[in-house]
C-alpha cells in the first residue's frame, strides 16, 4: 500500500522548473532513495512534501488524504517531519528542549492548549529519555544544542524528527560531511527505523549509504523522473550513468 | 527623596517597556513598536480615569487590553515582514499611534477648566493619584509591584514549554515549523503579549507623570525599549532589568554632571557592550560568577545552560 503518493507534482521559480511534472509512489514501510545530479530538483521534492513550498501545480497525498496547501506545521501533525541538509537546531536551547518542543504525544491522548504551551518539563520526561538514549545523547540532555559535536548534532537532529511520532520521516542529504565510521552508525539507524514502522524518503548523495539501505530508488534529472527501481536495476540504467557521467 | 522615588518610578516604566521588547526579541522579532503600544495604553487609561472618572486597576487593565488588542491586530501583517522591513514598518506603527494622539482632541468640563486630551497641547491633569490621596511612595510601590509580576511572569514562562517554544521560533523559524510549532500563533501571541505590558507601562507612566503629549511617544523611545534586552541579554529576564537600571538609573541620572555628553556615551557604551559580550551583559559567565558567589545557588540547573 502506498503511504504517500506525489502526483503531476510541478514547481516553478519565476521561469525555471524545478520540479517538472513528477508522479512517485512511496510504499509504507519502505525506504525510498530519491537521487539526481545536483540541481535536479531533489531538495525542492522535499520541500513540497513537507510544505514550505506550495506547489505551483499537481498534488501531494498522505494516506489517500490530498494535503493540499497544508503548514508545515499541520503535515508534522499528519506524520510527516524531517531534516535539513544543513543541519538547523535550536541551538540556544538545551539537546533536551530540543526534543521537548518537537514532541507529539499518541493522537489517542487528548490535549488542550494550556498543556501544549504551559505544560512542565517532567510530563513526557521517560519517552524523551528513552528517544535520546536510542540517539546515544542521554549524557549531553542538558547541553545546548549549539554545543555539541557535528555527528551529535546529525543524531538530534534525527531524534527530533522521531519526536514527532512521524509515519513518514524525509532525511536531506543526512551523510553530507560524515565519515565513513558516521555513515555506517546511520545506515544501522535508518534500517531500525524500517523495523519500527517509519517509513522514509531518503535524498543523498553518498551512493554506499543509498545502494545498501534502501528498497526502491527514483533518479531525478532537470525537475523529471529519469528512472524508477531497485538498486540493482538503477545501476544498470543506461539513462542514469548518462545523467551522473555524461554521454561517451 | 522625592528626586530618588522619581528615578524609581522611571526605571519601573522603563523595565516595562523593555519587558515588552524581550518578549518579542525571544521570537526574533525587532519591534519599534512598542512605544506605540505604550502610547494607547497612556492615553487609554488616562481618559478613562480623567473623564469617565474609573478608578486607576481597572483603567490600568483597559489601556493595557486595548494595546494588546492592537499589538493582536498588528501582529498578523509582522507575520509576513523579518529583520529591517519589520523594523520599518512597526517604526510607521508607532508614528501613526503618535500623530492620531497628536491630533486627539477630546476635551469635558466647563470652559476654562476643560479636562481630557488637548491635541498638540498634550493631555494634562492626569492627577488620578494626586486626587485620591496617594503619596509618591505608594505609587511607586503599586509600578514595582506590576514590575515584578511581569518579571515573574517571564521567568516562569522559560520554566514552561512555552518559553522554549517562543525561543525556538527565535532561533530558527523553518525548523520551529518543520517541528510542528504553529509560527503565526507564536508570533502574534508574543505580540499580544509584548502590547499588554506595554499597555501598562504606557498607564503607569501617564499617571504618574500627570502630563504626556506625542512627544513623550518618539522613536527615541522605541529604541530605548529594544536596547535594554539587547544590552542585558536575552539569555533570562533579568538581564533586561539590570541594562535598565544601568542605562536610566546609572548612565542617565548618576552622569548628570557631564550634561549632553552622556549621550555619546551611551552610544559608545552599546558598541562596546556588543563587541566584548556579544550575548548581552547578563551571559553565560555572568550567570556563573553569580552563582558562584551567591551559595543558594550553586549547583541549580540552569535551563538554558
Amino acid at each position: 500500500m502506498s503511504l504517500l503518493e506525489v502526483n503531476k507534482l510541478t514547481k516553478n521559480f519565476g521561469g525555471v522548473i524545478a520540479v517538472n511534472d513528477l508522479s512517485f509512489e512511496v510504499h509504507s514501510q519502505e525506504i525510498l532513495g530519491l537521487i539526481g545530479p545536483n540541481g535536479s530538483g531533489k531538495s525542492t521534492t522535499i520541500n513540497l512534501i513537507c510544505g514550505i513550498f506550495s506547489s505551483t501545480s499537481g498534488n501531494i497525498s498522505l494516506l489517500g488524504k490530498e494535503l493540499g496547501p497544508l503548514s508545515p506545521n499541520k503535515r508534522v501533525e499528519f506524520g510527516i517531519s524531517r531534516t535539513f541538509q544543513n543541519i538547523r537546531l535550536f541551538n540556544d536551547l538545551t539537546v533536551w528542549q530540543n526534543l521537548w518542543i518537537a514532541w507529539q504525544d499518541e493522537t489517542s491522548i487528548k490535549k488542550n492548549w494550556l498543556s501544549t504551551w504551559f505544560g512542565k518539563s517532567n510530563d513526557q520526561r521517560d519517552k524523551i529519555v528513552e528517544l535520546l538514549r536510542f540517539s546515544g545523547l542521554d549524557s549531553r540532555e542538558n547541553d545546548l544544542a549549539g554545543n555539541l559535536s557535528f555527528g551529535e548534532q546529525r543524531r538530534l537532529e534525527l531524534a527530533r524528527a522521531l519526536a514527532a511520532k512521524p509515519k513518514l520521516v524525509l532525511f536531506d542529504e543526512p551523510a553530507a560531511g560524515m565519515n565513513s565510521h558516521e555513515i555506517k552508525d546511520l545506515k544501522k539507524r535508518i534500517l531500525s527505523l524500517k523495523k519500527s514502522g517509519i517509513t522514509v524518503l531518503l535524498v543523498e548523495h553518498v551512493m554506499d549509504l543509498v545502494m545498501n539501505v534502501v528498497d526502491r530508488i527514483v533518479v531525478l534529472n532537470f525537475g523529471k523522473k529519469i528512472a524508477q527501481g531497485t538498486p540493482q536495476e538503477i545501476q544498470e540504467n543506461l539513462d542514469v550513468q548518462k545523467a551522473y557521467f555524461g554521454s561517451k | 527623596m522625592e528626586y530618588y522615588l522619581g528615578i524609581l518610578q522611571n526605571i519601573g516604566f522603563h523595565s516595562l517597556l523593555g519587558f515588552s521588547a524581550y518578549l518579542l526579541l525571544l521570537t526574533g522579532q525587532l519591534s519599534l513598536a512598542q512605544v506605540g503600544f505604550f502610547a494607547i495604553g497612556a492615553y487609554t487609561s488616562g481618559i478613562l480615569t480623567v473623564i469617565f472618572g474609573l478608578h486607576i486597576y481597572p483603567a490600568l487593565l483597559t489601556g493595557a487590553l486595548l494595546s494588546g488588542l492592537f499589538a493582536f491586530l498588528v501582529g498578523f501583517p509582522a507575520l509576513r515582514i523579518k529583520g529591517l522591513m519589520l523594523v520599518v514598518a512597526t517604526i510607521a506603527f508607532s508614528e501613526i499611534v503618535r500623530l492620531f494622539f497628536f491630533n486627539l482632541r477630546w476635551q469635558v468640563g466647563e470652559i476654562g477648566f476643560e479636562v481630557g486630551p488637548d491635541g498638540a497641547q498634550g493631555f494634562r491633569e492626569i492627577r488620578y493619584f494626586a486626587a485620591n490621596g496617594w503619596e509618591q511612595y505608594e505609587t511607586v510601590i503599586l509600578i514595582w509591584s506590576i514590575v515584578f509580576l511581569v518579571m515573574i511572569s517571564l521567568w516562569w514562562l522559560d520554566r514552561v514549554k512555552a518559553g522554549a517554544v517562543l525561543r525556538a521560533v527565535g532561533n530558527d523559524e523553518l525548523a520551529a515549523q518543520s517541528s510542528g510549532i504553529n509560527l503565526t500563533a507564536v508570533k502574534v501571541a508574543a505580540m499580544t503579549g509584548g502590547g499588554f505590558i506595554a499597555g501598562i507601562g504606557g498607564g503607569l507612566y501617564a499617571h504618574s507623570t500627570t502630563y504626556v503629549d506625542h512627544n513623550s511617544f518618539t522613536i527615541l523611545l522605541a529604541t530605548f525599549a529594544v536596547a535594554y534586552p539587547i544590552l542585558g541579554g536575552l539569555r533570562n529576564v533579568f538581564g533586561t532589568l539590570f541594562a535598565v537600571i544601568f542605562i536610566q538609573g546609572f548612565l542617565i541620572e548618576g552622569l548628570r554632571f557631564l550634561g549632553d555628553y552622556r549621550n555619546l556615551l551611551f552610544g559608545a557604551l552599546i558598541v562596546i557592550v556588543m563587541n566584548i559580550k556579544p550575548k548581552g551583559l547578563v551571559d553565560g559567565s555572568f550567570v556563573g560568577l553569580i552563582k558562584k558567589y551567591v551559595p543558594a545557588l550553586k549547583g541549580k540547573r540552569d535551563e538554558l545552560t
